[in-house]
């Protein structure tokens, strides 16, 4: 097994030696060096295992154990996902304000940037690292809130990223219409894997909302490895939402890290449906007084598909509100963790802190792992966290029935409901009816099985 | 259209049925009346099929079809509703969703052709209009954050809709105020034909002023004590029930735990 990963890291390192010679932003010095250090560092924490406490649900030996093939850009085939292929990850409220990426590279063919306003900049990111306007200010942020230091995956991504998406809200600029970055996988070649990497800049009182989707358009087996870093400034809002439908095949690795500047607000929202195996770190810094997060979150799954969410939610300085809200639905064996923790450091004074992990397990095999944690050094603070894993109710179930509703109709449409709760806030109404539609499709399929 | 015979049943292994006997037929009205405990809600659960009930003999006849051996949802399609004495709360599924599907299962049922959302929609603003219901209580999800007297209207909304031939109103008049109380019996009354019948299960006699039965059949300890005419109820509101549990216990039956 051990040498089975080290082969692995062997493999990532010379596919990253090919892209470190190929891609012109590592012209850019710093950005070379940036890469170089974060390669040392994945080669010195290599892929987690069991035994170290933040993996300790999450077994990642099947992504070590496949041989993957970094899909690279520059040899991308061209043969795959055209526009009308695509449209179905499309959302049409972002139609005119989507960067489509395709197995990791932007594709400019693909995207349309008709619908946004002059004071959101939405480049691919390696370009606006290689471009003077933008170079200094993506050098100042990038990697700097995503630690690759504490996570190998997060230092796979920084070593190998290629492509990706800036996004840069000027002051006070609102988008009217959301920013869609839109990553789809097409698989060519088995076990391909991509490293797509975001960068977010909301600047002072600018308001956007930004959707970040992830699915594949064959059952191939992929490997997505993603990471994205959010830096709000003073009293910017953002609401973020993230649909990930991978293939069943696919493993989905991803990081999401935003910064919160004073009175800033940020809404965000993670979808987890798809994939063999997924796993989000969440995390969220209010270092600045009068910040406000919502860290909700649903993931639905079933068979064998294992998804794990880690969530860190972490009051630095007074006067910061969060709210989370996840909820899971298990069927089948399949298996899903819950790790929050809120900090409240010392002098957070009057945070105010709500957490709640709700599940359904509709499978007597399914089973979930949930550790909400808080943990408080501050005295004058209102927090309050609470776990849940239950069933559906006989009592809910008959009353459906007596309605000539079929069992296992009345059964889904409890799981709608239960569902509800997190989808129901979402502002974008493609999202909600995609979700919806997600979930009583489930209701007819598995009536008809 | 219903037909008891000698129906047992028990809950987690205590028998609570001792033997009812109990003949309805369509048009009429039946109100089933005791004091607490007496087995009357437990009656109409057990012919809606609720699960924690086991029927232990007897047997019950759905127009001539063994309705003991039929599940829930499909005694449901087949024209029996049973209004709950505490309706469950469905967050998330809006009420108009929940009476749609409902109304589609049983048109499927029935070989008809389903109506889509704006089809369903005229048809539940016209029969909102017998429980005096309005269109706000129809996004809202079911039952959820409705008052006592909203939800029983609700059920009485979902009993217009879904069109029964057999209704059993488990104490829908509980927890009614006067104005509720009117409404849900104007209802139930509106919706009562030559072609259907309904059963009231009430402890009071009061609901009776406004849906006026044909039978009175009053149970203690788990049988029918007592039946006769609406003077019958009237009997019971002056005198109480304790005359009929008194001569119950005098005729030496067993176990009535009825105070």
């Amino acid at each position: 097994m051990v040498s089975q990963i080290v082969k692995e890291e062997n493999q990532y390192q010379a596919a990253f030696r090919q892209l470190q010679q190929r891609t012109t932003a590592s012209d850019v010095a710093w950005f070379g060096r940036l890469r170089e250090s974060a390669m040392d560092r994945f080669e010195q924490l290599g892929f987690p295992s069991v035994k170290e406490e933040e993996w300790k649900y999450t077994n990642v030996a099947p992504i070590t154990k496949l041989t993957f093939d970094p899909a690279l850009p520059a040899i991308d085939v061209d043969s795959l996902a055209t526009s009308t292929e695509l449209a179905r990850f499309g959302y049409p409220e972002a139609q005119t304000s989507q960067l489509v990426f395709v197995n990791g590279a932007l594709r400019s063919n693909l995207s349309s940037l008709a619908g946004v306003p002059a004071g959101v900049v939405a480049i691919d990111l390696v370009e606006a690292i290689a471009d003077a306007k933008y170079g200094e200010l993506i050098r100042e942020q990038l990697a700097r809130s995503a630690d690759y230091n504490a996570n190998a995956f997060t230092a796979l991504n920084t070593a190998c990223v290629s492509s990706g998406a800036f996004i840069l809200i000027r002051k006070g600029t609102e988008l009217e219409s959301p920013l869609h970055l839109n990553f789809v996988s097409d698989p060519s070649a088995p076990n391909s894997v991509s490293f797509p990497r975001v960068l977010i800049i909301s600047e002072e009182n600018s308001r956007a909302t930004v959707i970040e989707s992830y699915a594949g358009t064959n059952d191939a087996a992929y490997f997505t490895n993603a990471v994205v870093e959010i830096v709000l400034k003073d009293g910017a809002r953002l609401e973020h939402y993230k649909v990930q439908r991978e293939s069943v095949e696919a493993y989905h690795v991803a990081t999401t890290s935003a910064d919160l500047g004073p009175n800033s607000s940020y809404d965000s929202t993670t979808i987890n449906f798809g994939a063999r195996l997924s796993r989000h770190d969440i995390h969220v810094k209010m270092a600045h007084e009068g910040a406000e997060c919502w860290v909700d979150g649903l993931y639905v799954v079933s068979s064998d598909q294992h998804t794990d969410t880690h969530s860190v939610i972490d009051h630095q300085q007074p006067h910061c509100t969060s709210h989370q809200l996840y909820k899971g639905i298990l069927d089948g064996k399949s298996r899903a963790v819950f790790n929050g923790k809120i900090f409240v450091r010392h002098g957070a004074q009057k945070t105010d802190a709500m957490q709640t992990n709700k599940n359904l397990l509709l499978s007597d095999e399914a089973r979930v792992d949930t550790k909400p944690q808080l943990e408080i050094l501050a005295d004058d603070v209102k927090c309050a966290h609470g776990a849940a894993v239950g069933q559906l109710e006989e009592d809910e179930l008959f009353y459906l029935e007596t309605r000539g509703i079929h069992p296992e109709l009345a059964k889904n449409l409890l799981t709608y409901g239960f569902a509800e709760e997190v989808i129901g806030k979402i502002k974008v109404d493609s999202i909600r009816e995609q979700l919806d539609e997600a979930v009583l499709n489930r209701i007819n399929a598995r009536l008809e099985a | 259209m219903l037909e008891v015979r000698d129906l047992h049943a028990s809950i987690n292994g205590s028998p609570i049925l001792k033997g009812i006997d109990l003949t309805i037929k369509k048009g009429e009205i039946h109100a089933i009346m005791g004091p607490n405990g007496s087995g009357k809600s437990t009656l109409a659960k057990v012919l809606a099929g609720h699960p924690a009930y086991e029927v232990t003999k007897g047997q019950v006849l759905y127009e001539g079809k063994n309705l003991l051996e039929m599940a829930p949802d499909e005694r449901a399609r087949e024209g029996v509703f049973m209004a709950f004495q505490y309706p469950i709360e469905v967050p998330g599924v809006s009420n108009a969703q929940f009476l749609r599907l409902a109304y589609n299962e049983k048109r499927k049922h029935l070989g008809e052709e389903e109506l889509d959302p704006l089809e369903f929609k005229d048809l539940l603003k016209e029969r909102a209009k017998i429980v005096e219901m309005d269109a706000s209580f129809m996004t809202r999800s079911v039952n959820e954050g409705f008052s006592g007297g909203e939800k029983k209207r609700n059920e009485i909304l979902q009993m217009a809709v879904l069109e029964p031939k057999l209704a059993i109103l488990d104490e829908t008049d509980s927890g009614l105020d006067i104005d509720a109380l009117r409404i849900v019996a104007g209802g139930v009354n509106h919706l009562h034909n030559s072609e259907n019948a309904v059963v009231l299960v009430t402890h009071y006699q009061r609901l009776l002023n406004y849906i006026v039965p044909h039978y009175v059949h009053v149970l203690a300890g788990g049988r029918i004590a007592r039946e006769g005419g609406k003077e019958l109820a009237l009997e019971l509101e002056e005198k109480g029930y304790d005359w009929i549990t008194s001569s119950v216990t005098g005729s030496g039956s067993s176990a009535v735990s009825v105070i």
